[in-house]
């Protein structure tokens, strides 16, 4: 089995695992789960930092600088943020 | 990739799944951010050795000036992040995640452009799968990109209203369809000298589809389209991963690829109304079968704060059902003053919170929870309306659409079959509002004049101030 293959396989169980995990979340929390969900897909700073390494020309590089600085804002500013909504949902002090 | 850093990327996915599943209960929500966090903190450290071809590796070859722009680069939205995260208001919350998620998928169309060019223009060429995955992510990256910049726009109250002309429809399929042919040209002629000029062309072409899209979608449904494009940035970054070959992009993208969809479908369906309809059905235009206000049976009745005081504070079941216009009048904390004091008393208080109440779901449960109301004492739509016969007082706080009785009743109306807060069903209603203005349906709500309803005309704030006054010296 090649290994596009088998990534590939890892890919539709993700599609899977993502339904399964959702589909247990109570309404209320559905907003941090969007921003939540959001921060993780800040992942992309990967991919912006592994072009950008990999970047030569003036133009690339810009681009790359770019990307990196979009992914970084969405992955930090995602978690910040949701962990702010989060830090309220507190049971009532008795 | 050496084994090590696959088993840390492993290490790195197992935290996200686990965050996410720890997101899904009030009590370990915030560790499960917090362990989705260290996930991705994990994924980072472990990308350090992959950084650079043979030729540029930070490993081999050390430090040159793109890693310093990458340091400052990741320091410059580690500011923007953090400023943005710390200093919006809640009530702002659903612009900041529009806003976050944009960004992202410009990151992941810049990805894909960049490696689809680098990759073009060298010998070895690009493989028609290659070729797919990131044309997949730059159309995919890109519309989510300028699509959010308009959804953030629309919900900081700019272009809220839909805008459509004819032909709309007929316009944006042709759009989309030079957008196909572009890139199934890209994928057959990837090395034609042309190539570079028709990827533009493409990405240009995919940032209009993505304004196009969303323009004509009115304010009230932008939590579906920030959903959407949640879920679309999702599959834009798992693409990406297939692209740059990196395990952790793929798995994460996708978790939230699905998740995102499937939220997207939830939210649907709390309205009643399929995707597409929202997507293309540019409902908040207020056309069709809007009924006048003379055509509705019944007077506006008006009443006091004192008055409304007085039917609180002797009710023993008081249910609140929060709205946008709450979260407009930053009145949460009002609302939270007045069930304490309310409570005090011995009435019973519980809070109704609509699916899609406010800009996104769960919109309300994060104002309130801001405002310290215990989360035991919001319930759900589904939960409250079998008791709303026994409820006394039902005080309706600037929400509008999701408490009309018209959803139930005609047939005709646009919001017919929606799943409503039966708030009708309340021995006596007060209908907390500025003015008779319509909410963003643009349709008249029966609710404000039936025999049991009393309209408290004001701002949200204002007028809870004054009900928790009254309330304290009844």
């Amino acid at each position: 089995m090649s290994t596009e293959i088998l990534v590939f396989f890892v890919f539709v169980l993700s599609i899977f695992l993502g339904f399964e995990l959702i589909s247990r979340v109570p309404s209320m929390l559905h907003t941090p789960l969007m921003s939540g969900t959001n921060a993780i897909h800040g992942i992309i700073l990967l991919g912006g930092m592994l072009v950008l390494a990999d970047a030569h020309s003036p133009l690339t590089i810009a681009l790359g600088f770019v990307a990196v600085v979009f992914g970084s804002a969405n992955v930090f500013g995602g978690f910040m943020v949701t962990d702010r909504m989060l830090q309220m949902f507190k049971k009532k002090k008795k | 990739m050496s084994s090590s850093i696959a088993l840390t990327y492993i290490a790195a996915a197992v935290l996200f799944i686990l965050g996410i599943k720890f997101l899904s209960s009030p009590k370990t929500a915030r560790y499960g951010n917090l362990l989705a966090a260290f996930g991705m903190l994990v994924a980072l450290i472990a990308t350090v050795p992959l950084l650079g071809k043979e030729e540029t590796s930070l490993l081999k070859h050390g430090w040159s000036l793109n890693y310093t722009l990458m340091v400052v680069g990741i320091v410059i939205g580690l500011v923007i992040g953090a400023i943005g995260a710390y200093s919006v208001k809640m009530t702002a919350m659903p612009q900041m995640v529009a806003a976050f998620n944009g960004l992202g998928g410009g990151a992941a169309a810049l990805v894909a452009s960049l490696e689809f060019l680098r990759r073009a223009n060298s010998p070895e060429g690009i493989t028609t799968f290659f070729a797919i995955t990131m044309l997949f992510a730059t159309l995919i990256g890109s519309l989510s990109f300028s699509g959010s910049i308009i959804a953030f726009l629309k919900l900081e109250g700019h272009l809220e209203k839909p805008h459509t002309f004819p032909g709309q429809n007929v316009l944006n399929g042709l759009i989309l369809l030079v957008i196909l042919g572009l890139c199934g040209f890209l994928t057959v002629e990837s090395s034609n000298n042309h190539a570079t000029q028709a990827f533009i062309a493409m990405f240009v072409l995919a940032l209009v589809f993505g304004v196009a899209m969303v323009m004509p979608i009115g304010g009230a449904d932008m939590p579906v389209v920030i959903s959407l494009l949640n879920s679309f940035t999702g599959l834009a970054v798992a693409a990406d991963g297939f692209t740059i070959d990196n395990i952790s992009m793929i798995v994460a993208g996708t978790l939230v690829g699905s998740s995102g969809t499937l939220l997207t479908l939830l939210m649907c369906q709390a309205m009643n109304r399929p995707v597409t309809n929202v997507l293309f059905g540019a409902f908040g235009s207020g056309g069709g079968s809007k009924t006048a206000a003379g055509g509705i049976a019944g007077t506006v009745k008006p009443i006091q704060a004192d008055e409304a005081a007085v039917l609180l504070s002797y009710a023993s079941q008081v249910v609140i059902v929060p709205g946008y216009g709450m979260a407009v009048a930053q009145a949460q904390h009002s609302v939270r003053e007045l069930s304490d004091e309310l409570g005090k008393r011995g009435v019973e208080v519980r809070f109704a919170i609509h699916p899609v109440a406010g800009r996104m779901p769960g919109h309300m449960n994060v104002l309130l929870a801001e405002a310290n109301v215990p989360y035991d004492q919001l319930c759900e739509m589904e939960a409250i309306n079998p008791t709303m016969d026994r409820v006394d007082v039902c005080l309706v706080i600037g929400a509008n659409d999701v408490v009309n009785p018209a959803a139930r009743e005609e047939k005709t109306s646009p919001i017919y079959g929606m799943p409503i807060i039966e708030a009708d069903h309340a021995k006596t209603v007060i209908v907390m509002k500025r003015s008779m203005a319509t909410g963003f349906a643009g349709i008249e709500n029966h609710l404000f004049y039936k025999d049991n309803t009393r309209m408290l005309f004001g701002d949200a704030k204002a007028s809870l101030n004054a009900l928790v006054a009254a309330v304290k010296a009844s």
